[in-house]
């Protein structure tokens, strides 16, 4: 397939992966204000901190209060990591392949952010928040759901698998980060019900509250990193992301995992092998920060390489007919 | 209340309704079924019919604003309806202006015989903006350059079909046709099912058929691609749904490069060889190396590819020539050298600006005339003389002083009209139709074709880029 196309099939995926975790991360948020004690700002600013973004919010905002955070994650045009812009470029991608993609996934996405769009949306999210996060979940869910039941599982729809794990790796990171950056130090609260509460809400942001009650019962920090990061069967796990986007790599080229044909099947194999052979206690033992700091550098290499490999023919080519006339 | 008891066909040739009031013989079905219905629910089924192009996303780009430059391409659901005997003869009127309308561009790029024979005047064509001097000597595969047109007509009041300007270089439009019919076959099932209308959707079937006719020989399974300006190119939504329907790749140029004298796609594999393109880019931008240089949205070496017959592109390069709009005024002479027959479809009566004599006619009754430039479209550049200010004509005035060649003139035709939902209300709105030709193994005209029409009331500019819509077109 056209190498643009794979591109923008890669970027509409990971666009709305995006999306739908900011919705979740406001939506949790929202939740975890009820049962927390009132003080003003401090469970607004880590979302932004999630997101990396805070400089681009202070610049625009002097406070981090409820509305301020609201309207830059969903609705500020000028951000480009908000939900809106984040449609909006799943959108412009979608447009850019629609007769790549069905019907039913164009279809959905047009409505998806033409509602989004639209002034009423503001209001709702203001007042209605929990509803109105929700949705935005759903529709996320839903297009993925179209995107699987819809559309022919070749080479398009691996490469929109890709862009989707690797997206959920990173944003699953980044939640654990600030998170357990936010609440390790707090060691007066260890075992108390607001830091239950907040581990309970780490696990949520990542959808991951019940399955991993099946699994582990009681909640610790190291057991919740350990889940988020090793768990081999839970879909947001970095592991599992890991994992599902190497098969789909290998699927382009039709190479089998366990060698590669190319430098992202390299980089994606080695990352994978890393993480099948490291335990959580190792990890705490050297610092959950730097392995995480480390984990998202080497998510972007692997992207890096996905798109030297696949999507940037270009500069090889014309250095190739450089060669070729000089010589 | 949307009703046909209080229609007024006025001065016009209406289209569905006589001037008794009585439905024309082919639409009496559809007059029926829309007076059955229940007070309001006609305006529904327009609501509904208008909410379903949205959610399609059929939507076009308006060039020159920034916010709101997406919009649905205004649709009326009660459609135009065209009666079987005057299909035959539009149908063999546009097959034979295509085909000496193509023999004309060779010519002229060749042996040049019309103008040695000053059937047309030499320097009118030298001096076209559209001339292409890099088309000299050639002929492209199977000797075909105009293999998609869009033809525009207009029924005067006089009840004829005239041919109002021939469009040979990228016409857009017939998208709107297929997804008009989608949509209207379910806004009124029963009346289309029992008014037996003529399939449009053989459509992408047939340009299909058209661009592997114009393979090189020695490819069996050639790979085909329309290769469009980009998602915010007007016509966009067209381009993705053409290749959608014929199932080949829509590239961009910056998904095409020349390499070992062949033009190939970048592939996630690496290159592969394309054999056709269905090119929807002007001759101008299509390739940086031979035409304009700052482009970027063509290909470069394209052209050199094209001329040794390593690719064949639709439409040729260089067919802009047959659509200047002061060389239109010679087509029915054009038609009579290559044919020997008369024009079976007539053209509007044209005063060409560069004739001493026409000039002074045009200049001393620019409130009764239309003035349009040779080579502009989509409305611009154009003087609706009896609709303008006398500040506007003053400015045309000069204009044609200036540049007499690039100016031609034509009586203000008033165009027939057709029944349009306006508010809840049925009025009369004008309308021109436009068919889209095929010029493959042989030539086919698609039954129907884009009916628009000017929602405003009294207004003659159908263009979408000008607030015109569009309707569903039925040929019995």
């Amino acid at each position: 397939m056209l190498s643009r196309v794979a591109n923008s099939i890669y970027w509409m995926c990971r666009y709305i992966e995006r999306a739908e975790n900011v919705a979740r991360f406001i939506s949790v948020n929202l939740n975890l204000l009820l049962d927390m004690p009132s003080e003003k700002g401090k469970h607004w600013e880590p979302l932004v901190m999630i997101t990396g973004d805070q400089a681009l919010f202070e610049k625009k905002n002097s406070d981090y209060n409820r509305d301020a955070v609201i309207r830059f994650l969903t609705f500020d045009r000028g951000y480009p990591n908000s939900i809106l812009s984040c449609l909006a470029a799943a959108r412009e991608n979608g447009r850019s392949i629609r007769e790549i993609i069905s019907s039913e996934m164009w279809e959905h996405l047009n409505n998806f952010y033409l509602e989004l769009a639209d002034a009423k949306s503001l209001t709702m999210a203001l007042e209605d928040p929990h509803r109105f996060f929700k949705i935005i979940q759903m529709r996320s869910h839903l297009f993925t759901g179209l995107m699987d039941s819809t559309m022919s599982h070749g080479e398009a729809w691996n490469f929109a698998r890709i862009g989707m794990m690797m997206e959920r790796a990173d944003k699953t990171s980044r939640i654990l980060d600030v998170k357990y950056f936010m609440l390790l130090p707090q060691a007066d609260l260890v075992n108390t019900p607001i830091d239950n509460i907040q581990w309970t809400a780490v696990l949520k942001s990542a959808s991951a509250f019940e399955m991993y009650r099946k699994e582990h019962h009681h909640i610790t920090p190291r057991k919740v990193a350990g889940f988020l990061i090793f768990d081999s069967q839970f879909p947001r796990s970095i592991r599992h992301c890991i994992t599902k986007a190497q098969i789909c790599l290998h699927r382009i080229n039709g190479s089998p995992t366990g060698s590669a044909s190319n430098v992202a099947e390299k980089m994606l194999g080695r990352l994978k092998a890393d993480i099948e052979y490291t335990d959580i206690d190792e990890v705490v033992d050297h610092g959950l920060h730097e392995y995480l700091d480390r984990l998202q550098t080497r998510l972007n290499q692997v992207d890096g390489a996905i798109g030297t490999t696949f999507f940037n023919l270009k500069p090889l080519i014309e250095n190739a007919t450089q060669e070729q006339s000089q010589a | 209340m949307e009703t046909f008891r209080t229609y007024d066909t006025g001065d016009f040739y209406d289209e569905l309704i006589e001037a008794n009031g009585r439905p024309r013989s082919g639409a009496q079905l559809l007059v029926d079924k829309i007076e059955s219905l229940p007070a309001g629910d006609l305006v529904l089924r327009q609501k509904a019919a208008e909410a379903m192009l949205l959610k399609m996303g059929i939507t076009f780009n308006v060039y020159g604003r920034d916010e709101g430059t997406e919009k649905i391409m205004p649709f009326d659901i009660i459609p135009r309806i065209v009666s079987s005997s005057d299909w035959q003869q539009l149908e063999s009127g546009l097959k034979q202006r295509i085909f000496a309308l193509n023999e004309f561009i060779q010519d002229v790029y060749n042996d040049k015989r019309i103008l040695k024979d000053k059937v047309v005047p030499e320097d009118l064509i030298l001096t076209s903006r559209t001339y292409r001097k890099e088309c000299e000597g050639f002929t492209p595969p199977r000797g075909i350059w105009c293999h998609v047109t869009g033809t525009d007509l207009v029924r005067d009041s006089d009840g004829c079909f005239y041919v109002l300007e021939d469009n040979l270089r990228c016409p857009s439009g017939v998208s709107y046709v297929l997804e008009n019919r989608q949509v209207l076959k379910r806004t009124f099932p029963q009346v289309f099912g029992a008014s037996r209308v003529r399939p449009v959707d053989d459509y992408p079937t047939k340009l299909l058929e058209m661009l592997e006719f114009l393979a090189p020989d020695n490819v069996q399974t050639p790979t085909i691609g329309v290769l469009t300006p980009g998602i915010y190119n007007s016509a966009y939504f067209e381009h993705s749904f053409l290749s959608q329907q014929m199932g080949v790749e829509l590239v961009e140029g910056q998904d095409l490069v020349v390499a070992d004298g062949f033009v190939h796609m970048l592939t996630t594999k690496g290159l592969k060889r394309v054999d056709v393109l269905y090119r929807r880019i002007d001759d101008d931008f299509i390739d940086p190396a031979v035409f304009r240089p700052d482009s970027m949205l063509g290909v470069k070496g394209l052209i050199e590819v094209y001329k040794a017959g390593r690719i064949a592109m639709a439409n040729a390069p260089g067919t802009g020539i047959a659509d200047d709009k002061v060389i239109y005024a010679y087509v029915p002479k054009i038609i009579k050298y290559y044919t020997g027959e008369e024009a079976i479809l007539p053209n509007v009566p044209t005063y060409i600006c560069r004739d001493d004599q026409d000039r002074a006619y045009v200049l001393a009754h620019l409130d009764q005339l239309v003035v349009k430039a040779a080579n502009e479209s989509g409305g611009y550049g154009m003087l609706v003389g009896p609709h303008a200010t006398e500040t506007e004509r003053a400015v045309f005035a000069e204009k044609i002083a200036a540049e007499p060649r690039n100016y031609m003139a034509q009586p203000t035709i008033s165009l027939s009209r057709v029944p349009t939902i306006v508010g809840d209300r049925i009025e009369g709105r004008h309308v021109d139709l436009r068919p889209y030709v095929l010029f493959g193994e042989e030539i086919y005209v698609q039954p129907g074709g884009l009916t628009r029409v000017a929602l405003t009331k009294g207004s003659l500019v159908v263009n979408s880029s000008q607030g015109g819509g569009s309707k569903d077109t039925w040929v019995l």
